[in-house]
């Protein structure tokens, strides 16, 4: 393989797997409150059409981030209020959510359909980001080492500190974490905001940073891999960074063989690969499920309801 | 002061009727502020939508045609649902009804006889059956999430579908178009109103409500249903079997959905195109929810989303609303739903300050006294003192 | 001497109940209280508004002589009481450290808190390995985790809500000799119980709740236990009858070499268990919760089969290879712990409630179709013949008391005639009504010549009820023991893991 390949290759696997990693950690978190959110796909896209709004309107690629952000936190926001004030079906609702994000966002981004923005592009240097080794490195999107930063940040969260004892202790047993005196429904509203957040951003990536343009349904169904990506980690935050890198391989492979010209496999075939991927990894991992430290939290879809 | 949700002792029936009314009067009335907010004629959208259609006859031909899928593969998917299995991959097994049925009638377009259409259909069934044993089998076997994987065989599925569309089915006489042959006569489905656009996959549909419902309720496999839905260890201890169930629920879904598919490749489309998913299989859990998962419901919510499909397109014409106008009608719809749907479980209280220490102690009353005791919160909630106190107070 | 705590005038209502009505005590520095009262007396909602989880309608606390009003349980915890759940409030998935640091307001940092738990183990000569998963631990060891939690805090007053219905005799004589050490350096405590024998040991003082009122105030050393119990219950105790006369005939239930993986994630498997249940006979099986007893009735009642080996039958006929509704055809019926979503579904009717496990013996499925007549038949007849108190088969099983559904679902299963009638917790959160009622079926059951296995923690309703009484632990099962002349010593060391010979320090240290 010649040094240019293996480069274009590595920083294909980056961009692919950039959003699901993004996507996957805020959903780890949002799960690990307890709460099963299966609007990722549905945030995703609001992240997506508001972020290409934005950045098309005021130049400002970076400014169309913060803002895909806190679309999907809005989004999130509908969710929170159904499921943890109104107590509503937490399946049904993601699944609402999901529907309503891929209407709304069609209805929205209806006027910018087949034109192109600014692209949220390297940070570094000329010298470095367009090297044609050293950009391996140094060439991406901000958004590929926010996610790497992403998942640094979530670990130590998770494992090290106060805030995150807490978060896990509401997923874990909402009544004992309620008797003891923490803010259930708050503790599970900030994880669902900030799972939305990050859902936003990773489908920005894809109108700011992968194409950039916005077409109806461009992720593509992206959010519900990001979901299982978390089922495959078995809520371990290294996990996910592992399983979003191989999802991005198998992707790239689609990719690559296409632009190969490579047509043993029927191009379709090519472009079920990452579905049915999910499907092997998922039945993969969850026949081998057996340790506690592995398994969901036992709140997960639960209700809650403090009786006072 | 304040408003808060007070448990209902027993649901409440009439909120179980009137919450999906509710959520469609919801709907209409946000819709048209929204869509306001949005620079489109909010109320025009409205009345396009919901109210035009159903002013002219010919519309109503539409409504029903497309009430009758819609209506199919959500009494299958509420089956699931009742037991808590979330099939939502009823667009793929759609697809896949679809295309079975197609595959008998490109063998058979040269064949006649009454045998044919009937063969399409079950072979429609089978198809979908077939791409929902999959998640039911990767579930019972293996303890996949059947939700993470139903959805993602709906993408496989469309990718099936453009595979045979651009290869192996596309006509070769159809200058190219990624398509197959017309289908025959013989392949059609008959009119059950001469002269009209009402095939009889509209009776078919009203016919399996009306039988689903009567199953549900009367037979003992409804009851197995139903007890795995709302309590699974319950319908362990009453010698059901988890994934028995699983199966049950994934093939009648996945089969109603195939069903659906192959009416509307022999219906309406009468061929196979690209373009055959139309969101059915996602629309359909939309109806599923708003029919209250119970088959006549179900009947009634499938003319009411099948509106918005309808008028979706004739306000696209008349006032110029996007297509993707019709989508957010829908998941507006199951927003509502699902809000107003805790009307059937809690009630809505004025919380009133907590009264004045000096208070008369007279004012507490017998512990007994409560015949009637509406607000109490039911055990699951977590608190067992609610539980000990309705013992003393009962005895 | 000022008071420690000083309740005046406690009311707290719910819809159509009062919880507590006008209750007033109070509780002096160093001293060790009881708070008596039946399942439902209010003890609880009284210790929660203490502790601050709930709020009083009326009525006034006093702290140390200060009036305070307690609003959360952080509050309460900074005035100095600790609390420790009769369900803990404990994280199965996380370890021991981590639970302690969320029971606290403001933990320092691990080294310090380990540092600082280690003490306190110490002190009080506590064993706890503060590293371990809580899913890996018993219930005696689960408790002292709550109780280092609230030591922790240095708290002036302790309360313990039924601590010690999960534990064994000699757990709870270590237990007592920790608190009465505490009493000793000034620290209140507040006992909650409705064990009597118990509260004769440990307390200089009780107070009886009855209905949320307070009956009666005593110093628990003076009064016999049958008073303090007829205060407790508000009339006088119903002996059960017809038990003498059992007579016990040929084996109905023999087990042999029953073998079964626990229940996932944190069950315990079951390892070669044996014995036999005659006509006529109650068999009890004693032991701490998580033992093998939920694992051990369903693979009985048939519903976990997977990985099972070894031998069920039921008058010599084997049923290990039938499923839940053959085995119930072959005359099994069961009870299982929980009656709420296990051996009921609570927003079902009775009639449909009376579908579930009695379809087949009962005739009330034909053809596939449910006959709703004869349900609704059927369940009005266990109603009728159980005393239920429900407005009749229509009623939601959830609309029911505990008590009154318990009553249902074991009329369902006894008015079925079952060869074998297979229980667990027949009486767990029944008010002593309804379990006079109860126990009194079962015996006129077994006098009908039906074998009766009941597994309960409550080792008091096992040896009035039973013939012969083994105990489970860890998943293994003792060998059965006579009722008359039992050693209490004997199956409370059995309780704790000391099999026979293995009498030495492993199993002191679990005894510990």
């Amino acid at each position: 393989m010649t040094v240019p390949l293996a480069v274009a290759i590595v920083m294909s696997i980056a961009a692919a797997a950039t959003p699901l990693l993004i996507a996957a950690l805020g959903e780890l978190v949002v799960e690990k409150s307890g709460v099963l959110n299966l609007g990722v796909e549905g945030m995703m896209l609001i992240g997506a059409v508001t972020g290409f709004a934005v950045s098309y309107t005021t130049g400002v690629p970076a400014l169309g981030a913060v803002a895909a952000m806190a679309a999907g936190a809005l989004a999130a926001l509908i969710f929170g209020v159904l499921t943890l004030t109104l107590m509503a079906n937490q399946v049904a609702t993601g699944l609402a959510l999901t529907i309503f994000g891929t209407g709304i966002s069609a209805l929205l981004g209806a006027p910018y359909v087949g034109i192109t923005t600014a692209v949220l592009g390297p940070i570094f240097p000329a010298a470095l980001a367009d090297h044609p080794v050293l950009k391996v490195v140094f060439g991406y999107s901000p958004l590929v080492y926010v996610g790497l930063a992403l998942t640094v940040a979530v670990w130590w969260f998770l494992k090290h500190s106060r805030a995150g004892l807490i978060l896990r202790a509401v997923g874990e047993s909402d009544e004992a974490a309620h008797a003891i005196g923490y803010p259930v429904l708050k503790v599970r509203y900030l994880a669902v905001l900030f799972g939305g957040a990050m859902a936003g951003l990773a489908g920005c990536y894809y109108s700011l940073v992968l194409t950039p343009m916005w077409a109806e349904r461009l992720t593509a169904g992206r959010g519900w891999i990001a979901i299982a990506l978390v089922v495959f980690a078995s809520w371990r935050p290294g996990w996910v960074l592992i399983g979003a890198y191989l999802f991005g391989a198998v992707m790239t492979l689609e990719l690559q063989s296409k632009a190969a010209g490579f047509s043993f496999f029927a191009p379709e075939l090519l472009a079920s690969l990452p579905y049915l991927a999910t499907i092997v990894v998922l039945a993969i991992i969850s026949a081998g499920r057996k340790s506690a430290k592995t398994a969901a939290p036992a709140c997960l879809g639960r209700p809650f309801r403090a009786s006072t | 002061m304040g408003w808060k949700l007070e448990p209902r002792r027993e649901e409440s029936r009439a909120m179980m009727l009137a919450a999906p009314v509710i959520a469609v009067v919801a709907t209409l009335i946000a819709g048209a502020i929204v869509f306001t907010l949005l620079g489109e004629n909010g109320p025009g959208a409205v009345y396009q939508i919901f109210v035009a259609p159903l002013l002219s006859l010919n519309r109503w031909q539409d409504l029903l045609v497309k009430a009758a899928p819609l209506a199919i593969i959500a009494v299958g998917l509420s089956v699931g649902f009742r037991a808590n299995i979330w099939n939502i991959g009823a667009e793929g097994q759609y697809i896949l009804g679809g295309l079975a049925g197609t595959g008998v009638a490109l063998q058979t377009l040269d064949l006649e006889g009454g045998w044919i259409l009937p063969l399409m259909i079950l072979a429609g069934v089978l198809g979908g059956m077939a791409w929902a044993a999959v998640p039911a089998f990767l579930k019972t076997r293996l303890n996949v999430n059947e939700i993470l994987s139903s959805l993602m065989l709906n993408y496989v599925a469309i990718q099936l579908l453009y595979y045979l569309m651009r290869g192996p089915w596309k006509d070769p006489e159809g200058f190219n178009f990624p398509q197959t042959a017309m289908f025959s006569a013989d392949q059609t489905l008959p009119m059950a109103v001469p002269g009209t656009l009402i095939h009889i996959g509209v009776p078919i549909a009203a016919a399996l409500g009306l039988t689903a419902w009567f199953l549900m309720v009367r037979s003992i496999t409804g009851f197995q249903i139903r007890v795995i839905g709302l309590a699974p260890d319950a319908a362990r201890y009453g010698g059901f079997r988890q994934a028995s169930t699983m199966w049950l629920a994934m093939l009648v879904g996945g089969g109603m959905a195939g069903l659906a598919g192959v009416l509307e490749a022999a219906g309406p489309f009468g061929q196979m195109v690209p373009q055959f998913p139309t969101g059915y299989g996602y629309t359909a859990i939309i109806v599923a929810f708003l029919g209250r998962l119970n088959p006549l419901g179900i009947l009634l919510a499938a003319l009411v989303l099948a509106l918005t499909y309808v008028g979706g397109e004739s306000a696209q014409t008349v006032i110029g609303l996007p297509a993707a106008a019709t989508g957010v009608f829908q998941a507006m719809m199951l927003f509502f739903l699902l809000a107003t749907d805790m009307l059937v479980r809690y009630r809505l209280t004025r919380t009133t300050p907590a009264p004045a220490r000096t208070a008369p102690a007279a004012a507490a009353g017998e512990p007994s006294a409560g015949s009637g005791r509406p607000g109490e919160p039911p055990p699951p909630a977590g608190d067992r003192i609610q539980r000990e106190r309705t013992e003393a107070a009962a005895l | 001497m000022t008071p420690r705590l000083q309740l005046s005038g406690i009311t707290k209502r719910f819809p159509g109940v009062v919880a507590n009505d006008a209750v007033s005590f109070s509780v002096a520095p160093g001293e060790i209280h009881a708070l008596l009262g039946e399942n439902g007396a209010g003890k609880s909602t009284l210790v929660k508004i203490i502790y601050g989880v709930q709020r009083a309608d009326e009525g006034g606390l006093a702290f140390d002589g200060r009036p305070v009003e307690i609003h959360s349980p952080k509050e309460a915890r900074a005035l100095g009481i600790g609390m420790v759940f009769q369900h803990f409030s404990l994280f199965e998935a996380m370890t021991v450290l981590e639970n302690i640091a969320l029971g606290m307001d403001d933990p320092p940092p691990r080294r310090e808190l380990e540092g600082r738990v280690r003490e306190v183990l110490n002190t009080y000569d506590l064993a706890l390995d503060p590293h371990r998963d809580v899913h890996t631990l018993s219930v005696g060891e689960r408790q002292r985790i709550e109780i280092v939690r609230a030591l922790l805090q240095k708290p002036k007053l302790l309360i313990m809500d039924e601590p010690t219905s999960v534990l064994t005799p000699q757990e709870v004589e270590k237990l007592f000799e920790t608190l009465r050490r505490l009493a000793s350096e000034g620290c209140s405590i507040l006992y909650i119980s409705h064990k009597l024998h118990e509260i004769k040991a440990l307390c200089e003082t009780a107070t009886i709740l009855r209905g949320g009122k307070v009956v009666a105030t005593c110093d628990p050393r003076e009064e016999s236990t049958r008073a303090m119990a007829e205060l407790m219950i508000g009339g006088s105790l119903k002996d059960l009858t017809g038990k003498d006369a059992a007579l016990t005939g040929a084996a109905r239930l023999t087990v042999a070499g029953l073998s079964a993986p626990g229940e996932p994630p944190f069950g315990t498997a079951l390892k070669d268990i044996s014995f036999n249940v005659r006509a006529g006979e109650c068999f009890g099986i004693a032991g701490v919760a998580g033992n093998g007893q939920n694992e051990l009735l369903s693979v009985i009642s048939g519903e976990r089969r997977d990985g099972v080996s070894g031998t069920i039958a039921i008058d010599g006929k084997p049923i290990t290879g039938l499923s839940v509704t053959g085995r119930r055809a072959a005359g099994l019926a069961s009870v299982p712990e929980e009656r709420n979503g296990h051996a009921a579904v609570p927003a079902m009717s009775l009639a449909e409630n009376a579908i579930l496990s009695a379809r087949s013996r009962m005739g009330l499925v034909g053809g596939g179709i449910i006959r709703s007549g004869a349900a609704r038949r059927y369940a009005a007849k266990v109603i009728e013949a159980f005393s239920v108190k429900a407005t009749g088969p229509g009623a939601a099983a959830k609309s029911l008391s505990g008590g009154n559904l318990q009553k249902f679902v074991m009329g369902r299963e006894i008015m079925q005639d079952p060869s074998v009638l297979v229980v667990s917790q027949p009486t767990w959160g029944v008010d002593a009504g309804a379990a006079a009622f109860i126990r009194q079926a079962m015996i006129d059951l077994a006098a009908r010549g039906a074998a009766i296995l009941v597994v309960s923690q409550d080792l008091d309703e096992l040896l009035e009820m039973c013939d012969r009484i083994a105990v489970i632990n860890t998943g293994r099962l003792s060998e059965p023991m006579d009722v008359k002349g039992i050693s209490i010593e004997r199956v409370g060391l059995l309780m704790g893991g000391v099999h026979g010979a293995h009498a030495g320090g492993d199993a002191a240290e679990k005894a510990a």
